[in-house]
């Protein structure tokens, strides 16, 4: 019982947090809203502190295996509590100059960190159910927050309907594959998952496809993909930011993790699926963002392309592939902050706007926010030596390691499609004459974590070993199921590296 | 004799039934929270049925934690539904157009 409650420490502590804060708003007489969100982003990193205390345990499980803390949760939940402690942050002077300061934002984002917690742990049906929808019902209602806005109401309205759809086709998949493995243990349903003849027997693929649907819109991949501009763009801008970075890798994590463990000998009928949907993904997103004004539905798109990419990285479903999601998914993470962080700061006396063309001259009239958005742009497109680079170069190499060359050049198209749009946001700064009115200056904090992400971005190939070297622990481990070597035999993986990022990335610095 | 077959094609019948009325229904928002509820009710009957035919409780304890989230749901969907009423005026499907592209 006590290793159980030791187990969930970091959900413990973001459920009692939660619970706490929101008695402090309501029975505090005096407004109360900052010391919330301090109390918030305090929680969380102790939150984050716990979770990673677990990064080097051997993996463990809990309440009948229902819950699971390994390394690669570690790793997964410290990113995704820091990312929400940062949405929260960076948060604050919108939302006061949008009027909008609540003490129930910040507790909002806690339940939904830890549902995203649960998410990631689960090594059952029911708890990754649980988990999807803890996060989910929080994020319906942050999305629709901006309770005066039809904008923002619709948005939170689009946001609730497709994903209730979206969580009724996991559950329909969910119970199927209940009933055809006859347990909703993850470990138990990779032992009823075995492919006769290479094939699985139907009723078994009509779930699992069901699952994949529900999996697919959660973390908006083509074509699940139709709720994320309508919702990043009517939802306020702080929202957004929290919408496209930590829920997302929550949602991969959880994907990568029922893949991998529990259909891990069905991957011939899952491979092509998440190949199709790598493509989709990165075809609509390279395409769909080029004519787009609204910076925030370009970021929609921009999110949808990435989810593409680091897909690619999943069908190759090797422990290299595996790591390189973690990777891509990490780096992912920093640059939608980082460029978010620039997005909140578009302001104008009149107040917040979010047209690109707004953006124009901004390197002469606020020539540090131009540079950090500007290094972000060049990150997002994958140009060397930025951090998104390596992300793009470990999925490719781990899908072109498994054998999936058209996958990869198919990819590496996208990229270059996408690049023209993020260029052109650095054109219009850059070489466009300055906007009538001037943008108002960064607010303090939004500098300070702008400036971070860009140097973080700007210098990762320094020093990249840390962050790797977590990715291929957390990866390796995911992939220690026994399940997986044997699927590597028979499957359709030919010549899977046993290749590590770590190799891979000195083999690229030091050239060879 | 009713067996497993007739619980799964009746749950089949009600969750297509639930998709269709959220993708064809041009009316009501409301008519897309009834249909997401049927969805949720063809789950449990797949539950419950593959629970008594395997004779395993794990099924029936689902189905009844699907109930509860489905009541969440339920309200922060009408909750929702609330504010956009008095932003918009009305909940006809058709009105929930602002963004487009």
């Amino acid at each position: 019982m006590l290793t159980n409650l030791t187990l969930i420490l970091p959900e413990l502590i973001l459920f009692l947090g939660a619970m706490g804060l929101l008695m402090i708003g309501a029975f505090s007489n005096k407004d109360v809203t900052r010391a919330v969100d301090l109390g918030a982003v305090a929680i969380l990193a102790l939150a984050a502190a716990a979770a990673g205390g677990f990064a080097t345990d051997a993996p463990a499980t809990a309440f009948g295996g229902a819950f699971i803390m390994d390394s690669f949760a570690s790793l997964m939940k410290v990113l995704t509590f820091v990312a929400t402690g940062i949405a929260i942050i960076m948060s604050q002077n919108f939302l006061k100059l949008e009027k909008l300061a609540r003490f129930e934002y910040p507790v909002l984002l806690l339940l939904a960190a830890a549902g995203m917690g649960m998410m990631i742990s689960a090594n059952d049906l029911i708890a990754l159910y649980m988990g999807i929808e803890l996060q989910s019902l929080a994020l319906y209602v942050v999305a629709a927050i901006n309770r005066d806005s039809l904008r923002s109401t619709e948005a939170g309205l689009k946001y609730f309907v497709l994903g209730a759809l979206s969580s009724g086709m996991l559950l329909y998949g969910a119970s199927l594959i209940y009933g055809f493995s006859g347990s909703t243990n993850f470990a138990e349903i990779a032992a009823a998952f075995q492919p006769q003849d290479g094939q699985l027997p139907m009723a078994q693929v009509l779930g699992l496809v069901f699952l994949l649907a529900g999996l697919a819109f959660k973390i908006s991949a083509v074509p699940f993909h139709m709720w994320t501009p309508d919702v990043y763009e009517g939802a306020p801008t702080s929202v957004t930011a929290f919408l496209a970075s930590a829920p997302k890798l929550a949602g991969m994590a959880i994907f990568l993790r029922i893949m991998m463990t529990g259909f891990d000998d069905a991957l011939v009928a899952w491979q092509q699926i998440i190949i199709l949907l790598a493509v989709a993904s990165m075809v609509l997103g390279a395409f769909a963002a080029i004519g787009q004004q609204n910076i925030k539905r370009l970021m929609a798109y921009s999110s949808i392309g990435h989810m593409g990419f680091a897909l690619v990285g999943f069908a190759a479903a090797s422990a290299a592939g595996v790591s390189s999601v973690i990777l891509y998914m990490a780096l992912y993470i920093v640059m939608t902050l980082g460029t978010f962080a620039c997005i909140l700061s578009m302001r104008r006396d009149s107040g917040p706007v979010e047209n690109i063309d707004d953006l124009s001259g901004l390197s002469q009239t606020r020539p540090f926010m131009a540079f950090c958005l500007a290094v972000m742009m060049f990150s997002l497109a994958g140009i060397p030596p930025m951090a998104g680079f390596f992300g793009k170069l470990f999925v490719f190499r781990a899908a072109i390691d498994a054998g999936l060359y058209s996958l990869s050049i198919i990819g590496v198209l996208a990229s270059v499609v996408g690049a023209y749009y993020y260029l052109r946001i650095v054109k219009i700064m850059y070489l466009d004459p300055p906007a009538d009115e001037v943008n108002e200056p960064m607010p303090r904090e939004l500098s300070i974590l702008a400036g971070a992400m860009a140097a973080f971005t700007l210098l990762f190939f320094i020093y990249p070993s840390p962050l790797v070297e977590l990715a291929d622990i957390a990866g390796a481990v995911l992939m220690q199921g026994e399940g997986v070597a044997a699927a590597r035999d028979v499957g359709t993986l030919t010549g899977t590296s046993t290749e590590t990022l770590t190799e891979t990335l000195t083999e690229t610095l030091t050239g060879r | 004799m009713i067996g497993l077959t007739h619980y799964l094609t009746l749950a089949a019948i009600i969750f297509t039934i639930g998709v269709f009325g959220i993708f064809l229904n041009r009316k009501n928002v409301i008519i897309i929270l009834m249909s997401i509820e049927l969805m949720l009710l063809a789950v449990n009957i797949n539950l419950v049925a593959f629970s008594a035919y395997l004779g395993d409780l794990v099924g029936q304890v689902f189905a009844l934690l699907v109930l509860t989230v489905a009541a969440g749901e339920a309200a922060i969907g009408l909750a929702i539904l609330v504010v956009y009423f008095r932003n918009r005026g009305g909940i006809a499907v058709e009105d929930v157009s602002q963004m487009k592209g």
